[in-house]
């Protein structure tokens, strides 16, 4: 996929957390890395590349179409993309088996048989199988947040939006939501991904953009921007966030 | 996370039992010798006694549904799209909220039902009494569903969800839950406060009661019976309540 911005604006009240964010990527990008310090606007961007979030102003092309603007346009935008946040986003009321059925159903018209299928089928392979009736409560964060890709990825969406996937996981449970997310992008899945984990970002992703302050301060092909970063920010950023590991 | 409240119904049952043995002993001990009871002559009106608790009992039902019915409205109308049902909700819980039962009763009735020709004491009664509780459900709601996290209704749409499957697969759900202990409360002070009919004439149980007094010229025995009355009906309604609370206690 090409993703494309020109003059993104998006303000919460008085916050501009995107201040007119422009940036082009390679035609081919398969898996753009969100990376900057926190509150820079990347989990903002990551919204309104997703749609969950319609920007005041700028344009916005995926592909060279653009998004649109209006509610509805947006929910049909939507119901083509998967989302993983960084909380547990899952129903609390609803087992991992029907947390993924649900929406097949009722947002993608399965019939219920072929939903519960394709269900059991997704979280069979993120290694959640025996874990079906369990509501979130029950399962682990790791097993959560395997749940909830599970999930994103039922429906076959286009594109893959992680926010953030890890943030609230230990070490341990990184590594599994990690390895899932390689696979999937050596697979080919098309992935947006705001992500501290540089090293793991460094390894999937092919296009990076590197935001602060609500303003973009590098777009580069992930190979360039991880050897030799053009802003003096960027380079902060991964020395001060390669230190330590 | 155990629940810190008792919850055992035996326990309740034995705890009830005991109150009302030492009321029993309190009155026995202020009514020496001078008290006469008279049993038999209120047992000579246990038909009329039993109808008016039906009726109680009916009255409760109606003025249930239509209450939870306009709790419901009035808290969609108080996030409608529009500010004048919007503000027309709020003033009206917050009116509601601020007048006596029995003022709504006698205001209601006499300055509006009755004068206008809009129907009989019985159904103006039951109108006006869920009229009223809707008002505290409709709070009761709106706390309910206020209290689910932002991150619910972002997940919601994230899955493609539009507004109304949002709130029907997410937000009612989630949130009859976190109301049902709150609309239980409310739903026992209903069936007690319909003993406030009796004043607009309403023929249930309380007013049956008063009336069985004055003709068998007796009290306590038509007052404990109908202490009793009203217990058969809030108990096994709390009871239920907390049934269904442990049903829907998942997320601890």
């Amino acid at each position: 996929m090409k993703l494309e911005a020109r003059g993104v604006v998006k303000t919460f009240g008085t916050h501009r957390a995107l201040g007119g964010v422009t940036f082009e990527t390679q035609s081919q990008a398969r898996v753009v890395a969100l990376l900057g310090p926190s509150g820079g606007g990347k989990s903002t961007l990551l919204r309104v590349l997703g749609c969950l979030l319609v920007p005041e102003s700028g344009r916005v092309l995926m592909d060279a179409k653009e998004l649109p603007h209006d509610e509805a346009g947006a929910l049909a935008e939507r119901r083509t993309n998967g989302f993983v946040f960084q909380g547990y986003n899952l129903f609390p009321h609803l087992t991992a088996l029907e947390n993924v059925a649900l929406p097949l159903r009722v947002v993608h018209g399965m019939e219920p048989a072929k939903a519960e299928a394709r269900a059991r089928e997704m979280l069979d392979r993120l290694g959640l199988i025996g874990h079906e009736t369990k509501r979130p409560a029950e399962l682990s964060g790791g097993q959560q947040q395997r749940a909830a890709i599970a999930r994103a990825l039922a429906p076959t969406p286009s594109l893959l939006l992680l926010d953030e996937p890890t943030s609230a996981l230990d070490p341990v449970m990184t590594g599994e939501v990690l390895d899932v997310i390689r696979e999937l992008a050596h697979n080919g899945q098309q992935i947006v991904l705001a992500t501290h984990e540089v090293s793991f970002a460094r390894d999937v992703a092919d296009w990076v953009i590197f935001l602060a302050q609500g303003q973009v301060r590098e777009s580069s092909p992930a190979a360039d921007f991880f050897t030799a970063p053009q802003t003096d920010l960027a380079r902060e950023y991964l020395h001060g966030l390669a230190r330590y590991r | 996370m155990p629940d810190p409240r008792p919850t055992s119904t035996t326990r309740s049952v034995l705890l009830s039992a005991l109150i009302v043995a030492v009321i029993s002993v309190l009155i026995w001990a202020v009514f020496p010798d001078t008290y006469r009871w008279h049993w038999g002559s209120f047992w000579d009106y246990r038909m009329l006694f039993f109808k008016g608790w039906l009726l109680m009992v009916g009255i409760s039902i109606v003025a249930m549904v239509l209450s939870v019915l306009g709790g419901l409205a009035l808290m969609m109308g108080t996030r409608a799209p529009w500010e004048i049902v919007r503000l027309f909700c709020g003033g009206y819980i917050t009116l509601m909220r601020g007048t006596p039962l029995l003022v709504v009763l006698l205001l209601g009735y006499y300055g509006l039902v009755s004068p206008l020709r809009l129907g009989d004491a019985m159904p103006a009664g039951t109108v006006l009494l869920a009229a009223f509780e809707a008002a505290y459900l409709a709070e009761i709601f709106r706390g309910a569903l206020d209290s689910i996290g932002r991150s619910q209704r972002e997940a919601a749409r994230a899955v493609g969800f539009d507004v109304w499957q949002l709130y029907r697969y997410v937000l009612i759900p989630q949130s009859v839950r976190r109301a049902l202990p709150g609309m239980a409360g409310e739903l026992v002070s209903l069936v007690k406060s319909s003993s406030l009919l009796s004043v607009l004439g309403v023929d249930e149980i309380t007013q049956i009661t008063k009336l069985i007094n004055a003709r068998s010229y007796s009290s306590l025995e038509g007052f404990i019976p109908l202490a009793l009355a009203y217990l058969a009906v809030t108990l096994p309604l709390t009871w239920m309540a907390r049934r269904l609370e442990r049903r829907f206690a998942y997320e601890t």
